[in-house]
């Protein structure tokens, strides 16, 4: 019930601010130079407002407590990528006076066809960015109100895509910034709480550490829902080497029964039946795990003078309810010393741990750069130096966020080790804090939700208006109605607001399975290999033309977009990818796609040279003299 | 705007300008950027050869996780702020120089 309190609190308060923020701004320059009558400090809390989403708030700390030290890499991409915007992209683009990328592509070119070519991506970049703010709507409302994962959605999603529609996210710097403080107040203070319960971070890390071969163990005796095939890959229970009862709960099928770790070339194949056999199980069942000797030519297989075990792992092919016991090492977790230290299963998982993390650096660092939501922020800084100040302060206020992260994981995994078993470790968040003994438990999950809702609302609703946007303004307006009246592009927008937040619920609906945070990666690595290149060449190349612009970002953006589908319908078991190195390519292309775009840049402007347009150096002047020269004007067009 | 450079078009005068602006410019990101990406790309290359000197104790976090979790944010507020504090300063001189007209 509390928790419940706290998220309509927030929700209201948002709903409110919205309105009244909206109600203030009178005219249309007050919709687009607020930022101007705002300090630096609130623009910058609103930045990180609108920048910290689901993923940061929820996935990060999940994605910490499943795959330990590599999912460190991911709020340090998040973070880090603002550098990359401040040295490269930030200045240019301040003094050129342009703010979404498709206003820059018309811009620094001349072609509205390159602008029609960057507003389709920005559809594309944010429905990847949607679909992991659907879930975890379905995620929270799940947790705190036992709602089924889809009814969480299309509750949230409607509420939000209303609102939006409305006209509620109008000149919202205010709401922004107002969101970040709940976020930053949610992920900071309940931590500090559950810290003085439960043991501080570093005492909670060198415990981990001082037990290298051990496992997190269940703290209590549960009963645990595990999903079926339809929800692969999260109806695996990989089982540790280990002596212990499980009973089934439910009657249910198994598909797959395989040993939990991976073999190794040249050994054995294992003979589990004696433990249990792939099919249907009945209600009541209880079977006895031991652990199995893995062996080499039937001689035991022995690394650093020990013998290698095995436990086994289930695929269940219709959900399941399993027994566990108190005391139990931890099904699905990866071993204390490998959760600790660099190159686990996460990046390890193909076998090439460097590349995939240089891949996701990549992707993450180059990807900031291009989400549609967060260039156009940048506006709102009345001057570039400004701009600049502003940057530095969001690089403060996300850092301070980001430095928490971590924690939840890691406390997470010692105090609710539960999570790894269905594989919800993306619950994090919301849960821990209801270990929290009495009221105060249910108070600090309150305020963790509130924090998740601020999250996805605000980067949904952020999302939303530049979809929405884009659509009425450049695509409606520009392209299929260009005499339509401003109360027609009006409607447009409404129109395209609900029908992209629908889209958005339903996408939503799919991606169950997927974590979170990794998701946002693939929105960020098709950003890193379309949007990246333009800025970063457009900025500093003169000799970047149109065509050349036009067809590295398509190559790019969509190499990115058919990897990542390729290695999603792969994780789904619909098609297979056999070399190892192909599907880390696949799940992290940003290390491929990102060069290649900018190859593709390069070599197309070359050879069509003759179109760099006449007046490129004026151009040029304008992103990179200092703006005491003169050169700088505000490039808005017209009809905004 | 009062200190306006003559506007009227002068294709050479504008090219040698953007030449000599950017140059300046670039040396500047380049420098704070590669500072940056030796620490984000040696740490992953540290972490695989020196595995044990990365596992190393410190105040109860382990060496590579005490960069990664807790003093990469630092780091980076730091660079920032040197950056932005040399590229103003940069604007400044490019202003001064170009208005004097020392490179002309």
């Amino acid at each position: 019930m509390i928790p419940l309190l706290f998220v309509i609190l927030v929700t209201v308060a948002t709903v409110l601010l919205g309105i009244i923020a909206t109600k203030r701004a009178q005219s249309a320059s007050d919709f687009f130079v607020a930022g101007r009558q705002v300090s630096v400090f609130m623009n910058a809390s609103a930045i990180s407002g609108e920048y910290l989403s689901a993923a940061s708030f929820m996935g990060v700390a999940g994605l910490v407590m499943r795959f330990g030290y590599d999912a460190m890499w991911y709020p340090v991409g998040y973070a880090a990528g603002y550098l990359f915007l401040l040295l490269f992209i930030a200045g240019p683009l301040r003094r050129f006076g342009a703010y979404t990328i498709p206003d820059f592509a018309e811009g620094r070119f001349d072609s509205p066809l390159f602008r029609k070519i960057a507003v389709s991506f920005v559809m594309f970049i944010g429905f990847f960015y949607t679909m992991p703010q659907m879930k975890a709507a379905g995620v929270t409302m799940g947790s705190i109100m036992q709602w089924p994962y889809w009814v969480g959605i299309v509750v949230v999603g409607a509420v939000i895509t209303f609102n939006v529609a409305l006209g509620g996210m109008k000149g919202i710097t205010f709401v922004q910034a107002f969101q970040y403080w709940v976020k930053a107040f949610a992920i900071a203070v309940p931590v500090f709480v559950i810290m003085s319960v439960y043991g501080s971070y570093t005492s909670t890390l060198s415990k981990t550490a001082a037990n290298a071969s051990g496992f997190p163990v269940l703290v209590t005796d549960g009963t645990y829902k595990i999903n079926g095939k339809a929800k692969a890959p999260t109806n695996v229970v990989a089982f540790q080497a280990v002596e212990a009862d499980v009973t089934f709960r439910s009657s249910t099928v198994i598909g797959k029964v395989s040993p939990s770790r991976k073999p190794e070339a040249g050994e054995d194949a294992l003979v589990l039946d004696a433990i249990i056999k792939a099919g249907a199980i009945a209600s009541g069942t209880t079977i006895h795990l031991v652990p199995v000797v893995v062996t080499r030519d039937g001689v035991p297989v022995e690394k650093d003078g020990k013998t290698v075990l095995t436990g086994v792992k289930l695929e269940f092919d219709e959900p399941a309810e399993l027994a566990l016991a108190k005391g139990l090492p931890v099904p699905n977790a990866q071993k204390n010393s490998k959760w600790l230290a660099p190159f686990g299963t996460l990046t390890s998982k193909h076998g090439y741990p460097l590349l995939y993390t240089y891949s996701l650096i990549i992707a993450l660092i180059c990807g900031t750069a291009g989400l549609p939501h967060i260039l156009v922020r940048f506006y709102t800084n009345p001057d570039g130096r400004s701009a600049k100040k502003t940057t530095f302060w969001v690089m403060v206020l996300i850092g301070v966020f980001y430095f928490f992260t971590p924690i939840w994981g890691a406390v997470g995994r010692e105090f609710i080790p539960g999570l790894y078993v269905p594989n919800k470790t993306d619950y994090v968040v919301i849960n821990l804090p209801g270990q929290v003994p009495g009221i105060w438990g249910d108070v600090l999950k309150g305020v963790t939700s509130a924090g998740a809702f601020a999250a996805f609302m605000s980067t949904f609703s952020g999302l939303l208006v530049s979809m929405s946007g884009a659509w009425a303004h450049d695509i409606y307006g520009r392209i299929l109605q260009p005499e339509s009246s401003p109360t027609q592009r009006i409607s447009a927008f409404k129109v395209a607001a609900i029908v992209i937040g629908v889209i958005s619920m339903v996408l939503g609906l799919f991606i169950e399975t997927f974590d979170i945070a990794m998701l946002v990666g693939w929105a960020f690595a098709i950003a890193a290999a379309s949007y990246f290149p333009l800025l970063l060449l457009g900025a500093w190349w003169r000799g970047l033309t149109a065509t050349g612009a036009a067809s590295g970002m398509l190559v790019g953006g969509l190499s990115s977009l058919t990897a990542i589908i390729f290695f999603m319908l792969s994780d789904r078991k619909v098609v297979t990818i056999a070399d190892p190195l192909v599907k880390s390519l696949c799940e992290q292309p940003a290390i491929w796609t990102v060069p290649l775009s900018l190859l593709v840049m390069y070599v197309v402007s070359l050879v069509t040279r003759a179109s760099i347009p006449k007046d490129v150096d004026e151009k040029m002047l304008r992103l990179h003299a200092p703006e005491g020269l003169g050169y700088s004007k505000d490039y808005i067009s017209s009809d905004h | 705007m009062s200190n306006h450079v003559d506007q009227v078009l002068n294709p050479e005068r504008d090219r040698a300008l953007l030449g000599r602006v950017m140059r300046r410019q670039v040396r500047l990101s380049l420098g704070v950027a590669s500072v940056f990406l030796g620490i984000v790309l040696l740490l992953p290359v540290f972490n695989l050869y020196y595995p044990e000197l990365a596992s190393q104790k410190i105040g109860g976090f382990t060496l590579t996780w005490l960069i990664l979790g807790v003093l990469f944010y630092p780091i980076t507020w730091g660079l920032s702020a040197i950056f932005i504090r040399k590229s103003n300063a940069l604007e400044d001189a490019i202003e001064r120089d170009e208005k004097s007209g020392v490179a002309h």
